[in-house]
C-alpha cells in the first residue's frame, strides 16, 4: 500500500489575496490511499501537432496513473537550418532569417544579429539609431511577453485574457506595418543603421499605444492575479530554485523568478540601458506564478523605458556615414557616380569583416538571446553565425520541472517557460 | 585562400564534399594581454602549458585557446575556484573552418558573482573529434552538446544522452554544419523524399523501451524499402 498525500498549497496568505484579504484554498487538502496494483506505467505522446505546446513541440510522456514520471521532449519539426543558410548569405542578407527564427517578437532578433555585426566590425552606430532600437526592442518585449499571456491563461481555462492581449497585439502588429511594412517578418535593420527612419508619426501611435496599454495590463491583473483558480493551477508548480536555474541555463524572466536578479540590460548594458530608469522584477518561489508575476511587472517596466526613450528621442541620421556599410539614397545612387559605386559595392560585394570571433548577448523576451559570430579578414559572409537561443536551454530544462506532477500541470510549466519553437529548432 | 572564396556562394550549393587537404595556420589577430582580464592571467600562471594562445576580439573580448585533453579540468577549475566563479556557461558550440583545419569547440561563460565573461576554446583535428563532456558541470551543457553532436559530429566523452536532437534520429547523411556538407544535402531530393515516407514513426520511443529505462530512442539501422505496412488493419 502506498501513501500518497496530495497538499496544493493555494494562496500564501495575506499578499496572495484580492485588497489583502487572505485567500481561501478552492480545495483543501486530502489524503488519497492508492492500492498497489501493480499497474504498468503508460507513455502518451503530446504533440507535435497540438495547441498546448505552443508549437511543433512533441513531449514523450511516461505516466503513472495521472502522475507524470518523465518527460522527453522532442524537437526539431521546424528545422530550417539558419545557420547553414547564413554561411552563404553576406551580413546584411542575413537579416530575414533572423525574424523568422522569433516571430514572436521578431525586432528584437533583427536588432541584436546586427548589433552583433556593429560590433564584429567595430561600427559605431549613430545617437539616434541606439534609441530607436532600444524602443524596438522594448515594443517587442511586451509583444513576446503579451502572446505569451494570453496563450498561457487559456491554457489554463481563463479565456478573456486572451482576448485582452491580442487586442493589444493588433495594434503593435499595426505599428510594425507602418514601420516596416510587415506585420511579423519585419527585417527592420541593417548594419550600420536601420531600414529606414521612423515613419511620421510613428512616435504619436506608439504614445498612444502608452497610454492605453497600462489599462489593460491592470485589467488582466484584475483578471489573474488574485483569481483563486489562477493561483491554484500556478503556484507551487514546476519549482526550481536559483542555483539549479542558473546551472541548468536559466535566463530571462523564468531565472528571475527564483530570485536571481540577473539582467543583461543591466549586467552587461548596451545602448546605454544603464542610464535608463527601470526596475528588474525579481520572483521568490520560482514557480510558474511567479513567471506569471516577473513577466507581467516587465511589460510594466518596458513602457517606463519606453516613454523616456521616447522622450529623448534625438534628431539626426539614422545610418552612419561611411558609404561603405550604409547604403546611399535612392536619389543619390541614380544621379551621382561615386554614390552608384559605392551602392553597387555594399550590394554586391558586401560589407567586409575583419578577422575574429564576437560573441553578443541582449535581454531578448524569453532570455538572453547571443548572437556568435566568426569572421576571417574580408569575410563579407560569416565563417559561422550561430544564435544561443534562450528558448531551447529554457526548454530542456522541463523535464526536470514537470516530474512529479500531473499531465494538466505539465501543460501548465510547459506555457510558463514561454517558448518559441521557430527558435529553439531554427 | 582564394579558392575557397570562389566555392562559397549559391554556386556551390551543389557542389560535393569539399576535399580536406589544404591546410594553414590562421589565427592572426593581436596577441591579447593577459593583464586585462584576472581570469586570463591566472589561466595562464595555473595552466601554463594548456593554454595555447589568447586573443582579444571585437571592442575587449578576451579568447583563450586551451588544450582540448585539459579542457574539462580547466573548465571545472574555472567554475568552482572562489576567485572566478563562471556559474554560468552561456554557450557551447562549435566552428568548423573547413579545408581541413580543426574544428573549434567554443565554450562562453559567464560569472554572476564577479560579473565578467570568458570565451574559452579549443582545437580538435578532424580525425579526432571528441573532447570531455561538461555536463557533470553544468546541466545546460546537456542539450547544447547534443547539438554540436548531431551538427559537427564531434563526441563528447562522458555525456548521458548523446544522440541528434534537430535532425532526425536516422539521418544518414551527416553532420550538416560541416563545411564539407553541401547546402542541399549529400543525397539527392528523390532519395531524401524516399527515405521520409519509408519512416515508420512507429519506431521511436515505444513503451517497452521507457519501461526497461533504456535510453528512449535505440533506432536500430533500418534498411529503406522494407517497411511494408504490417499495420494495415489499424486505419481502417
Amino acid at each position: 500500500m502506498a501513501q500518497k498525500t496530495i497538499e496544493l498549497e493555494v494562496g500564501r496568505g495575506r499578499e496572495m489575496g484580492v485588497d489583502g484579504n487572505p485567500s481561501l484554498s478552492p480545495i483543501a487538502p486530502f489524503d488519497i490511499v492508492e492500492p498497489d496494483m501493480n499497474t504498468e506505467h503508460m507513455l502518451i505522446n503530446i504533440g507535435p501537432q497540438h495547441p498546448a505546446t505552443h508549437g511543433v513541440l512533441r513531449l514523450v510522456c511516461e505516466l503513472d496513473g495521472e502522475t507524470v514520471k518523465r518527460v522527453v521532449p522532442d524537437i526539431g519539426y521546424l528545422h530550417s537550418s539558419f545557420e547553414k543558410l547564413g554561411e552563404y548569405r553576406t551580413w546584411n542578407q542575413i537579416v530575414p532569417l533572423t525574424d523568422r527564427m522569433d516571430y514572436l517578437a521578431p525586432l528584437i532578433y533583427n536588432c541584436a544579429y546586427v548589433m552583433a555585426v556593429e560590433q564584429l566590425m567595430g561600427i559605431e552606430v549613430t545617437e539616434r539609431c541606439k534609441v530607436v532600437r532600444v524602443i524596438l526592442m522594448e515594443l517587442d518585449r511586451i509583444f513576446g511577453h503579451l502572446l505569451w499571456l494570453g496563450t498561457t491563461a487559456i491554457d489554463v481555462g481563463a479565456f478573456t485574457p486572451f482576448l485582452y492581449s491580442f487586442q493589444e497585439r493588433e495594434r503593435i502588429y499595426k505599428m510594425h506595418e507602418s514601420l516596416t511594412g510587415a506585420r511579423i517578418t519585419t527585417s527592420a535593420t541593417r548594419v550600420g543603421g536601420m531600414m529606414a527612419d521612423l515613419p511620421e508619426g510613428w512616435t504619436d501611435q506608439l504614445r498612444e499605444f502608452l497610454d492605453t496599454f497600462p489599462n489593460t495590463l491592470a485589467e488582466v491583473h484584475q483578471l489573474l492575479t488574485g483569481n483563486q483558480i489562477h493561483i491554484g493551477r500556478t503556484q507551487g508548480i514546476g519549482i526550481i530554485n536559483g542555483e539549479d536555474a542558473i546551472n541548468y541555463g536559466f535566463t530571462g524572466p523564468n531565472l528571475r523568478a527564483t530570485g536571481i536578479d540577473y539582467d543583461v540590460r543591466r549586467d552587461r548594458p548596451y545602448y546605454d540601458y544603464e542610464t535608463y530608469d527601470f526596475e528588474i522584477p525579481v520572483g521568490e518561489h520560482g514557480d510558474c506564478y511567479d513567471r506569471y508575476l516577473c513577466r507581467m511587472e516587465e511589460m510594466q517596466q518596458s513602457v517606463g523605458i519606453l516613454r523616456q526613450a521616447l522622450d529623448r528621442l534625438p534628431d539626426g541620421p539614422i545610418n552612419v556615414a561611411d558609404p561603405s556599410i550604409s547604403l546611399p539614397s535612392k536619389t543619390d545612387a541614380m544621379s551621382d557616380m561615386e554614390s552608384m559605386i559605392h551602392h553597387f559595392k555594399v550590394i554586391t560585394d558586401g560589407i567586409p569583416a575583419p578577422e575574429g570571433d564576437c560573441y553578443f548577448a541582449v535581454e531578448g523576451s524569453k532570455g538572453e538571446l547571443g548572437m556568435y559570430l566568426v569572421a576571417e579578414e574580408g569575410d563579407t559572409k560569416p565563417v559561422r553565425w550561430r544564435i544561443r537561443p534562450p528558448s531551447f536551454v529554457n526548454l530542456s530544462v522541463i523535464a526536470k520541472l514537470a516530474e512529479g506532477h500531473l499531465v494538466s500541470d505539465l501543460i501548465m510549466i510547459n506555457a510558463s517557460l514561454d517558448i518559441v519553437l521557430g527558435e529553439i529548432d531554427r | 585562400m582564394a579558392d575557397k572564396k570562389d566555392s562559397a556562394g549559391l554556386d556551390a550549393v551543389d557542389a560535393g564534399p569539399v576535399s580536406s587537404d589544404v591546410s594553414g595556420e590562421h589565427h592572426a589577430g593581436n596577441e591579447g594581454d593577459a593583464s586585462e582580464h584576472a581570469s586570463v592571467a591566472a589561466l595562464r600562471e595555473r595552466f601554463a602549458d594548456a593554454v595555447v594562445r589568447h586573443r582579444v576580439y571585437s571592442g575587449g573580448q578576451h579568447v583563450v585557446w586551451i588544450a582540448p585533453e585539459k579542457s574539462h579540468e580547466i573548465l571545472a577549475w574555472l567554475r568552482d575556484d572562489p576567485d572566478h566563479r563562471y556559474d554560468m556557461m552561456s554557450d557551447v558550440t562549435a566552428v568548423d573552418y573547413g579545408n581541413g583545419r580543426p574544428v573549434n569547440m567554443v565554450y562562453q561563460m559567464y560569472s554572476t558573482v564577479h560579473k565578467r565573461e570568458l570565451r574559452l576554446r579549443c582545437e580538435l583535428p578532424l580525425d579526432a573529434l571528441e573532447i570531455d563532456s561538461v555536463v557533470d558541470l553544468w546541466k545546460v551543457a546537456d542539450w547544447l552538446e547534443r547539438e554540436v553532436f548531431d551538427l559537427f559530429g564531434v563526441t563528447f566523452n562522458g555525456h548521458p544522452d548523446l544522440r541528434r536532437i534537430l535532425m532526425p534520429a536516422d539521418y544518414a547523411e551527416g553532420h550538416p554544419l560541416r563545411k564539407d556538407f553541401p547546402l542541399r544535402g549529400r543525397f539527392s531530393r528523390a532519395e531524401q523524399t524516399r527515405r521520409a515516407l519509408n519512416q515508420d514513426v512507429e519506431r521511436f520511443y515505444r513503451a517497452e523501451d521507457l519501461s526497461a529505462g533504456r535510453a528512449p530512442q535505440e533506432v536500430a539501422p533500418v534498411e529503406v524499402g522494407t517497411l511494408a505496412s504490417d499495420d494495415a488493419e489499424g486505419d481502417a
